[in-house]
C-alpha cells in the first residue's frame, strides 16, 4: 500500500514544483525574462509548454513579459509569469492594467533582497508591500505566499482558480530558500486537483463590464464573434473610455467588492497549537517555517506558544486575527524585511495586545533558536 | 452604408482628435484598407498605447484593445502567439513607439512576429500638449525644447531595418490611396510590418512653427514628401529633410515567428519528450491533447 501511494513522490526545485502545478492548473502560455532566483520556472516552461502545443516566449523586459501575458489571456489563453524583485518593479504599471481590465493572470514573484539590484541571490521577504501597493491607484489584489513544498504546489493552483474565478491578477510570493532547495513532495494525481475556468463564451450583449456589486464582470474574450474593446482608461459597461465620476465611482466599487465579498473563500492560513496558545508567533514563507519548530520547542519548555501561518497575505487576515486577538493577548511577528507586516499588525491588532517584532533584512533567514529567544522576551 | 463603414464603431464617438488632424485620414485608410480585403471584424483586433493616436482603436467596430504608453507590441506579441490565424493590428504614435516602446520595437522587428503596426508619426507629443519626441525634426520648438531641438531624430525605416524588419514602408497623410495601398499591401505581408504615416499635428507642433492651420502643415509635409528614387539620389544633408514614400523594403523569404514556433519548436519539443523519460507515455497521451484557445 504504502509503495503506490508513494509512486508520486519525487525530489523537485521549489521553482519547478511551481512550474508543474501551473501545468496541473491548465497553464499554456508563459512570457517571461530571466532573473535570479525564479530563473527555473521559465526555463522549465520552455520545455513543458511547446510539448504539448503550447506557448512559451522569452520576452525582452518583464514590462514586455506581462504585456504579452495579458495579450494572451485577452486571447484565451491561461497565462503565468516568474519574476523577482526588480522585474516585479517593472511589472507594476501592467500589474494595474490587469487590476483595471480585469484579466485573469499568476505572477510568481521569487523574492530576493532589496532595494535595487540588492542581494541577488539572498532571500528576503521584501516585496509584500510592492506586492500589495506597488502598481498606482487604488485596487484590490490577492497575494498568496506558500512555505512548504507540497503548499508550493497546492497554492499555485488555487492563485489559478482564484485568478479565472475573480477576474483579476493573483501573485504568488516565494522565498529565494523554498524556490531553490530541492524537496521531497507527493504530486497529488491530476485526476484529483479541482481546476477552475471561468472564462465564459456566451455573449449576453455589449455591456461586457455590467454586473452588480460582488459578481464577475459578464466579459468575454477577444474573437467570440462579438468584437469587443478593452481599456486600460477607466471604462463605463460597454468597455468604452469613461471619465464621468459617477461611473467611476460605480467601477471602482465593483472592481473591490467582486473581491472583498469573498474574504471567506480567499484567505487561507494554517495554526499550529494555537488552540490554548498564550503567545501567537504570526509569519509566513521560510520565517513560519523556523517559527514552527521555535514554537514546538517553545511548548517543551511550558510556554504556550502557537503558530498562525499566513497563506494569504492579502487580503490581510484581519477578521481572523482580531478573533484570535480577543483571548490572545501577546504576538510576535516574524519577518524578514524592516517591518511590512508589523505595521500591518499594529493597525490590525488592539492597544491591549503586547507587540513584538523579529525583524531583518541582511539576506540570512532566521533559525528557530532565534525565534525561540525572542517568543521567552514576553 | 460605404464598404469602410462596417469597420466604424459609431457608438464611440465623437473623437477627440483636433479638426484637421491627420489621424482621422488614417482612421479611414485603414478601414478601407480592411474592407477592400473583406476581413471579418471579429477576426481583427487593434491594440494601442497611449496618446492621440493610441485613442484610435476604439473607434474600431473590431476587437480592440487600448493598453500602456508604448507597450502595444507586448500586448499584441502575446495574441499573436495565442492565435496566429488572427490579423493583429497596432496603431502606435510617434513618442510612443520610438521613444518609450523603442525597445519593444526593435524586438518585434527581430522575430519577425506577425503584426501589422501603422505608425502615425506627427514629430511630437500631442496628447500630452506638444512636448518634443524622438521623431521631432532638429531646430524644431517645442514645449520642452523652447530654444529648438538640438536632438537628431531617428530615421525610423533605417532603424527598423537594421533591427530585421521585413515589411517597412511609409506615407503621408496627404495621399489617400497610396496610403491605403500600402497598408493593404503590409496587411497581407506575413511577417513583421510597419507603415509610417507622416501626419500633422499643426496644434502642438505646427503652432509653434509658423504652421497654425492644416493647410500650411500638409503642405510642409507635401514639400518633404519624395519618392524612393529622388531620395537614393540625394546627398545625407539633403536626405535629413526629406521623407521618402512608398515601399521601402519587403523581404518575404524569413518566416513569421508564431510559424516558425509552430513548426519548429513544438515538433522538436514533442520529439525530444518522446526520447526523455516517460517518452512512451508521452507519446500515448498525445493525442489527447486539448487546445484551450482554438488555434
Ligand atoms: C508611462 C507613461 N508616461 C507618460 C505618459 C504621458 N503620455 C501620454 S501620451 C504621451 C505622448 C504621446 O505622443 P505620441 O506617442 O507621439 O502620440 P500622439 O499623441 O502625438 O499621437 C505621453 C508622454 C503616459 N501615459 N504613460
Amino acid at each position: 500500500m504504502e509503495d503506490t501511494k508513494k509512486k508520486n513522490r519525487k525530489v523537485l526545485q521549489g521553482n519547478i514544483i511551481v512550474a508543474e502545478a501551473a501545468i496541473a492548473a491548465g497553464c499554456d502560455f508563459f512570457a517571461g525574462y530571466p532573473i535570479t532566483p525564479s530563473s527555473e520556472v521559465a526555463q522549465h516552461m520552455s520545455k513543458e509548454l511547446p510539448k504539448r502545443g503550447y506557448d512559451f516566449i522569452q520576452m525582452e523586459d518583464e514590462i514586455a513579459s506581462l504585456g504579452a501575458c495579458i495579450g494572451a489571456s485577452l486571447a484565451g489563453k491561461k497565462v503565468l509569469t516568474a519574476t523577482s524583485g526588480p522585474g516585479f518593479s517593472l511589472m507594476q504599471e501592467h500589474l494595474g492594467m490587469g487590476v483595471m481590465a480585469e484579466i485573469p493572470l499568476v505572477i510568481v514573484n521569487v523574492m530576493r533582497g532589496g532595494p535595487s539590484t540588492g542581494l541577488p541571490t539572498k532571500p528576503a521577504q521584501a516585496d509584500i508591500m510592492q506586492a500589495r501597493w506597488g502598481t498606482h491607484g487604488d485596487h484590490p489584489i490577492i497575494v498568496l505566499y506558500p512555505a512548504f513544498s507540497n503548499e508550493l504546489f497546492c497554492e499555485t493552483i488555487r492563485a489559478f482558480n482564484l485568478a479565472e474565478k475573480f477576474w483579476t491578477p493573483v501573485i504568488i510570493l516565494l522565498d529565494e530558500v523554498t524556490a531553490k532547495a530541492h524537496e521531497d513532495i507527493e504530486l497529488p494525481d491530476t485526476k484529483d486537483l479541482e481546476i477552475y475556468n471561468g472564462k465564459t463564451k456566451e455573449i449576453k450583449d455589449l455591456n461586457i463590464y455590467d454586473r452588480n456589486i460582488g459578481e464577475n464582470p459578464p466579459r468575454v474574450d477577444f474573437f467570440q464573434g462579438y468584437p469587443i474593446h478593452i481599456d486600460g482608461l477607466e471604462h463605463d459597461a460597454h468597455g468604452w473610455p469613461s471619465s464621468d465620476p459617477e461611473n467611476a465611482d460605480k467601477m471602482q466599487k465593483l472592481r473591490m467588492q467582486k473581491i472583498y465579498h469573498f474574504l471567506d473563500e480567499i484567505i487561507k492560513f494554517n495554526e499550529y497549537y494555537m488552540e490554548d496558545a498564550e503567545i501567537m508567533v504570526f509569519s509566513f514563507g521560510v520565517s513560519a517555517r523556523a517559527a514552527l519548530p521555535a514554537v514546538e520547542e517553545a511548548r517543551e519548555l511550558g510556554i504556550k506558544a502557537g503558530l498562525f501561518q499566513a497563506l494569504t497575505i492579502w487580503p490581510f487576515p484581519k477578521r481572523e486575527l482580531r478573533e484570535r486577538f480577543k483571548k490572545i493577548k501577546k504576538v510576535l511577528v516574524v519577518e524578514l524585511n524592516m517591518g511590512q507586516i508589523k505595521y500591518e499588525m499594529e493597525r490590525v491588532a488592539s492597544d491591549d495586545v503586547e507587540k513584538k517584532s523579529l525583524l531583518r533584512a541582511n539576506g540570512i533567514p532566521f533559525t528557530p533558536k532565534e525565534i525561540l529567544e525572542k517568543i521567552k522576551e514576553f | 452604408m460605404r464598404d469602410y463603414e462596417k469597420y466604424i464603431r459609431y457608438r464611440t464617438f465623437p473623437s477627440p482628435w483636433c479638426p484637421g488632424c491627420g489621424i482621422g485620414v488614417t482612421l479611414k485608410a485603414i478601414a478601407t484598407a480592411f474592407a477592400e480585403l473583406d476581413l471579418d471584424p471579429d477576426d481583427i483586433v487593434a491594440v494601442s498605447g497611449i496618446g492621440c493616436s493610441g485613442r484610435m482603436p476604439t473607434f474600431f467596430n473590431t476587437n480592440t484593445l487600448h493598453t500602456t504608453h508604448g507597450r502595444a507590441l507586448t500586448f499584441a506579441t502575446g495574441i499573436k502567439l495565442a492565435r496566429p490565424d488572427k490579423n493583429v493590428i497596432v496603431i502606435s504614435g510617434d513618442g510612443d513607439s520610438s521613444a518609450i516602446g523603442g525597445n519593444h520595437l526593435i524586438h518585434a522587428a527581430r522575430r519577425n512576429i506577425g503584426i501589422k503596426m501603422i505608425l502615425i508619426n506627427n514629430g511630437i507629443y500631442g496628447m500630452t500638449g506638444g512636448q518634443v519626441s524622438p521623431l521631432t525634426p532638429q531646430k524644431f520648438v517645442t514645449e520642452t525644447t523652447p530654444f529648438g531641438n538640438i536632438e537628431p531624430k531617428f530615421n525610423i525605416a533605417d532603424l527598423l531595418m537594421g533591427a530585421g524588419a521585413t515589411f517597412v514602408a511609409r506615407e503621408t497623410v496627404n495621399r489617400m490611396k497610396p496610403l491605403k495601398d500600402v497598408i493593404k499591401k503590409s496587411f497581407l505581408h506575413k511577417g513583421f510590418s510597419v507603415v509610417e504615416v507622416i501626419s500633422n499635428c499643426h496644434v502642438n507642433l505646427g503652432r509653434r512653427n509658423k504652421m497654425k492651420d492644416p493647410i500650411s502643415m500638409t503642405k510642409w509635409i507635401a514639400g518633404r514628401t519624395v519618392t524612393k528614387t529622388q531620395y537614393d539620389k540625394m546627398t545625407p544633408e539633403e536626405q535629413d529633410h526629406k521623407y521618402p514614400v512608398g515601399l521601402i523594403h519587403e523581404n518575404t523569404s524569413r518566416l513569421e515567428y508564431s510559424e516558425l514556433y509552430y513548426k519548429h519548436i513544438v515538433p522538436a519539443a514533442q520529439e525530444a519528450a518522446k526520447k526523455g523519460p516517460g517518452g512512451a507515455a508521452f507519446a500515448a497521451q498525445k493525442n489527447t491533447i486539448t487546445y484551450r484557445g482554438s488555434k
